[in-house]
């Protein structure tokens, strides 16, 4: 006898029990704590809170010691908290260019006011397995040199005063909001960065590598790569002033991107742009080649049709969270849908085997 | 049921989550919506505790609706007892603290996904569906630039073609859910993926239904008496189909059925979609071929 699918609420209840216990795993196993994972997994956290824009490594911990390490899940995690929160103002633009950098390294020039800071980086680290490691060993200290007190100019801010490259100047505009207002086409720049910023990291890496291999090449070269972090200053009316409200870690990076000119600007060299939270080297980066290849209109150039050069396309499909609901969702019930498929199809066989009936 | 209003959610949330700037954000897109039937209103929709795909839409648009007053009754494929509607009716009792029903009639708010009630709705009534796509000529188009302007100039002959391809190929309209509508002699919508079974009722019905589409961020409206008509042509008129059998558990004739295999031999059984419909039918005496009196009032 059919028994309807029922009991829906207690199926759920218990799949999340179990789910909540396979989360915490085997018990004799120590758990994790939140501080363990924003000290331990620092880039996780930084990816977490780029995607979910929002700068809160503890948050970000506790959303992906939730999440069992699923980025993705984290990520929408923070993205569902930070809709709650009120949105008390805006910031001034945070002043990348008085960052207290802890990297910050060009591959255009091999040395520059400022100079070349590697800072904590897998470069050139060979990719072997530590055993040491799994032993759980101590780690020594590194060692330390002064701080940098020198000023570490903007390598673009060098080349803007020679104009060998498109000025991009400060204006007073106020940019839209992505999380405030929906996204039309077409998207000004300032909409464009914002998505990509927060869109999925695989995604906007794999737009930006195909750029590389020629759809829609746009010949970058990282002019300035900086990690470090920046005040955050907010005007207060009252006092008539801005006041420092917090200090948050961003990487920049900006790419130096040959241009013979076009129909309607001269050669000189273009940029790209990248900012993101945290420590997200490789995210900057392909944000900005991105960026560059989105600018093909304003700059005059031909669209080749490469996938990159299509806003449209990236934009609507950056974003992790939108992705995943959408793409998960067809495991929702579908049997009203199907059922009037089942329907059609067997019309449609019915009709073709009646009409091969009557033709014999 | 019982209201289970979670004090923890109670506090630290508004009523029926969104805060109120959001849900004026929302009536705002909504008043636009009813103001132009079937047209898509852009709204600035919010990431919700739920993933989109699952109701986003749907939920904003029932949140920004809900009064204290409300009664809710969520549905998913016709039934009460789905797991997403589940998850949506205990959204909304734990962040709202509405009463809620499974019974059509008693329901201020019904929010659906992929189904319209079989029981007629009433003047007062907001029916909200949850949509995934609802561009009807995203499948045709798929630019978002585009497809606007033709909605702009009222183009709509791809659709046209495409349904006349359907007849070239398979002599029939091969589109059997999200069948294409014309609103008021204007704009071409979706009515979200219900099967065309449901479409006339779309039209002349007294309750407002709105439509949220929260990936997508829009929001589409028919205001009550919306004159709505299923696209085709006078030589293969429109035609709401289902499948050709009774209800076997309550025995109506004329309500949407979901086929179920009962065992791996091929043998089935066709059941109402509208639980609530099919069970109020069963209390009342009304038996299918396999209705057992034991069933009645539901498991």
């Amino acid at each position: 006898m059919y028994v309807a699918v029922k009991g829906g609420e207690r199926a759920i209840d218990n799949a999340h029990a179990w789910l909540a216990e396979e989360r915490r795993g085997d018990l004799g196993v120590a758990e994790l704590s939140v501080a363990q994972i924003r000290e331990q997994l620092a880039l996780a956290v930084n990816r977490v809170m780029a995607e979910g824009s929002l700068f809160d490594p503890d948050l970000a911990a506790l959303a992906i010691k939730q999440a069992r390490g699923d980025l993705i899940e984290a990520i929408f995690l923070i993205r569902a908290y930070r809709t709650t929160l009120p949105r008390l103002g805006a910031s001034r633009p945070v002043d990348t260019a008085a960052m207290a950098v802890i990297r910050r390294i060009s591959a255009t020039f091999k040395d520059l006011p400022g100079g070349q800071v590697l800072g904590p980086t897998f470069d050139y680290t060979h990719r072997l397995l530590d055993f040491k490691l799994a032993a759980e060993g101590a780690v020594a200290r590194a060692e330390t040199a002064p701080a940098l007190v020198a000023a570490v100019p903007h390598v673009m801010a060098m080349l803007d005063r020679d104009g060998l490259i498109a000025p991009e100047p400060a204006g007073d505009a106020v940019p839209d909001d992505l999380t405030r207002t929906p996204m039309e086409l077409p998207a000004s720049r300032a909409l464009r960065l914002q998505a990509i910023s927060r869109g999925d990291e695989g995604f906007i890496l794999s737009m930006a590598y195909s750029t590389q291999r020629g759809y829609g090449r746009t010949h970058a070269f990282v002019g300035e790569l900086r990690i470090g972090a920046v005040a955050v200053e907010m005007d207060i009316p009252a006092l008539g002033f801005a006041v420092e409200i917090g200090e948050i870690e961003v990487t920049e990076c900006e790419t130096v991107n040959q241009f013979k000119g076009s129909k309607t600007e001269p050669a000189q060299f273009t940029r790209g742009y990248g900012l993101v939270f945290g420590q997200t080297e490789r995210k900057a980066i392909a944000m900005s080649l991105v960026d560059r290849a989105l600018r093909w209109e304003e700059l005059g150039e031909d669209n080749s049709g490469a996938p990159a050069q299509d806003a449209e396309f990236v934009l609507m499909h950056a974003d992790n969270v939108q992705a995943t609901g959408f793409l998960e969702h067809i495991k929702l019930p579908h049997y009203v849908d199907f059922q009037s498929e089942l329907e059609l199809v067997r019309r449609l066989r019915a009709d073709a085997s009646a009409s091969a009936e009557a033709a014999e | 049921m019982t209201l289970h209003a979670d004090p923890v959610a109670a506090e630290s949330y508004n009523f029926a989550y969104l805060d109120e700037q959001t849900k004026r954000m929302i009536r705002r897109a909504i008043l636009k919506a009813v103001a132009v039937p079937g047209y898509q209103v852009p709204f600035a929709s919010r990431e919700m505790p739920m993933p989109y795909g699952w109701g986003t839409g749907g939920v904003q648009v029932t949140a920004a609706c809900l009064t204290p007053d409300d009664r809710l009754k969520v549905i998913d494929q016709g039934a009460d007892d789905t797991t997403n509607a589940v998850s949506i009716r205990k959204f909304f009792q734990r962040t709202a603290g509405v009463a809620v029903t499974e019974a059509t009639a008693e329901a201020t708010v019904i929010q659906t996904r992929h189904r319209i009630p079989e029981t007629p709705l009433t003047s007062g009534q907001i029916l909200v569906y949850q949509v995934p796509i609802p561009e009807p000529l995203r499948f045709l188009e798929p630019r978002e630039t585009e497809t606007r302007k033709m909605h702009e100039l009222e183009e709509y002959g791809l659709i046209h073609v495409k349904l006349y391809e359907d007849i070239a190929r398979h002599g029939t309209i091969a589109t059997s859910y999200a069948y294409p509508v014309k609103v008021e002699g204007r704009y071409v919508m979706d009515p979200s993926p219900i099967p065309k079974f449901d479409n006339p009722k779309l039209s002349g019905s007294p309750a407002l239904q709105l439509f949220g589409a929260g990936r997508e961020q829009r929001i589409y409206a028919l205001p009550p008496f919306s004159h709505v008509v299923s696209l085709d042509f006078d030589d293969h008129p429109f035609e709401a189909t289902k499948a050709p059998h009774d209800c076997d558990l309550c025995g109506a004739d004329d309500s949407y059925l979901d086929e179920v295999i009962t065992d791996d031999q091929g043998s089935r059984m066709f059941v109402c979609s509208d639980t609530d419909f099919c069970r109020t039918r069963q209390a009342e005496g009304q038996l299918g071929v396999l209705g057992a009196p034991v069933l009645k009032g539901g498991v």
